[in-house]
């Protein structure tokens, strides 16, 4: 029940950005499911004890794999789906709180919260970069194949 | 690409002059259009050598930064450098501009492609009323992935709605975003202290917390570093540069209203 919960959570919450980006009406609801199954990855490593980072990293990793697809699919580029996607998994939260702590002038809270969040988006551009890379990968070795066979 | 050697020498077929100047018009715009949606620099620069190699234009080059394209057809010596000024994310600018390359590349012809291209510049926006609400329903959303409770839902729709509404309305009347964010999230952060004294509201950190998801970069963070990992060095360091002022902007709203009370 309370995977269900999340997931209407996270595919609204990616749906929004959607709209707040301007997304194309019809691309809308793909972006959410795209953000919600990102989440899902991440929620479930995250119960089962996972590391922040890397949670964050493989939560990434499928959701492009999930853009990718879409945007095969939809014939659409993947930046749409991907960049509405990662909303629920961005740091965007700890980063601003960082800055609050400077504010507040609790200087190494922030510092804390600055690194994690710089830490995290590392890890989140990795996994986007990976999907990619691999793709790519695929398709040059897709390409070769048919070479050889014509 | 590295490792081949630069060509200079004049072109084997040599288009007319108006022609040339029309490919450069469409090229230039999809470029700036691109740019100015938030598309990513490796995404703006390939589009933009597409379009000209479609047309029979080969050894363009293209530089483009946040702030700035150049782009250059060395064989008919023309070249431009055009500012940006501002950058927001428009996805189906970016959509429609990534759609009509792909049908240049299977062969539209100019004179269709000029006016598809002056067409996707006037391109519509979701009606303002709906931005607002996709911001109340933002805030909302993310008060419960933050393991909010159910009574701050009010507070997290009013705060996130209004923070949007704040930063677009004031938007029109300067472009300078740090401020623009500033108030935004100084409003949040006064409305959520609003909500909890009057008993609407329980957690006030939850509630602003939610209530400024719209607002923070997260989206931005990731894409600098994405364009760092891809080598486009000086793009990364700049949007990650916009993305700290950002964060600051938004820190400094609400920290000066918790330095107030």
């Amino acid at each position: 029940m309370i995977y269900v919960y999340q997931f209407i959570l996270s595919f609204f919450a990616s749906a929004g950005f959607g709209v707040l980006f301007n997304a194309p009406r019809a691309a809308i609801i793909r972006c959410g499911l795209t953000g919600a199954v990102g989440w899902m990855v991440f929620y479930i490593l995250r119960e089962g004890g996972a590391d922040l980072v890397l949670a964050s990293y493989i939560g990434a990793l499928v959701l492009s794999a999930v853009a990718l697809l879409n945007s095969r699919s939809q014939k659409m580029p993947v930046i749409l789906y991907i960049t509405c996607g990662i909303i629920p998994l961005v740091p965007g939260g700890m980063a601003y709180d960082s800055m609050r702590q400077i504010v507040l002038q609790e200087y190494m809270t922030a510092l804390e919260y600055g690194f994690e969040a710089a830490l995290i988006s590392l890890a989140i551009a990795t996994g986007i970069i990976s999907t990619e890379m691999a793709d790519q990968v695929l398709q040059t070795i897709r390409k070769k194949l048919k070479k050889k066979e014509v | 690409m590295s490792g081949e050697l630069e060509i200079i020498e004049a072109p084997e077929k040599v288009l007319s002059e108006n022609f040339v100047r029309d490919v450069f018009y469409i090229v230039i715009n999809c470029g700036k259009m691109l740019l100015e949606s938030g598309a990513e620099t490796y995404r703006i620069e390939d589009t933009m050598m597409r379009i000209a190699s479609s047309y029979g234009i080969e050894n363009a080059q293209v530089f483009a930064t946040p702030t700035v394209i150049i782009f250059s057809l060395n064989d008919y010596a023309l070249t431009q450098t055009l500012r940006i000024e501002e950058r927001a994310n428009n996805l189906e600018k970016v959509v429609a501009v990534n759609e009509l390359s792909r049908r240049i590349s299977a062969g539209m012809p100019l004179d269709q492609a000029l006016r598809r291209m002056e067409a996707i510049h006037d391109s519509r926006f979701f009606p303002f009323w709906l931005t607002i609400l996709s911001g109340g329903i933002i805030g909302m959303m993310f008060l419960l992935l933050f393991d909010g409770v159910v009574a701050d839902l009010p507070a997290a729709f009013v705060g996130g709605a209004g923070g949007v509404f704040v930063m677009e309305g004031i938007l029109r009347y300067t472009k300078v975003k740090f401020f623009t964010e500033f108030f935004a999230s100084l409003y949040i952060a006064l409305t959520a202290i609003f909500f909890v004294d009057t008993g609407f509201g329980t957690m006030l950190d939850t509630i602003i917390i939610a209530s400024v998801m719209p607002l923070v970069p997260g989206v931005l963070i990731t894409n600098a570093i994405r364009e760092m990992i891809r080598g486009h060095l000086m793009a990364g360091i700049m949007k990650g540069t916009e993305a700290a002022l950002t964060a600051i902007a938004i820190g400094a709203g609400v920290g000066l209203v918790f330095l107030m009370i």
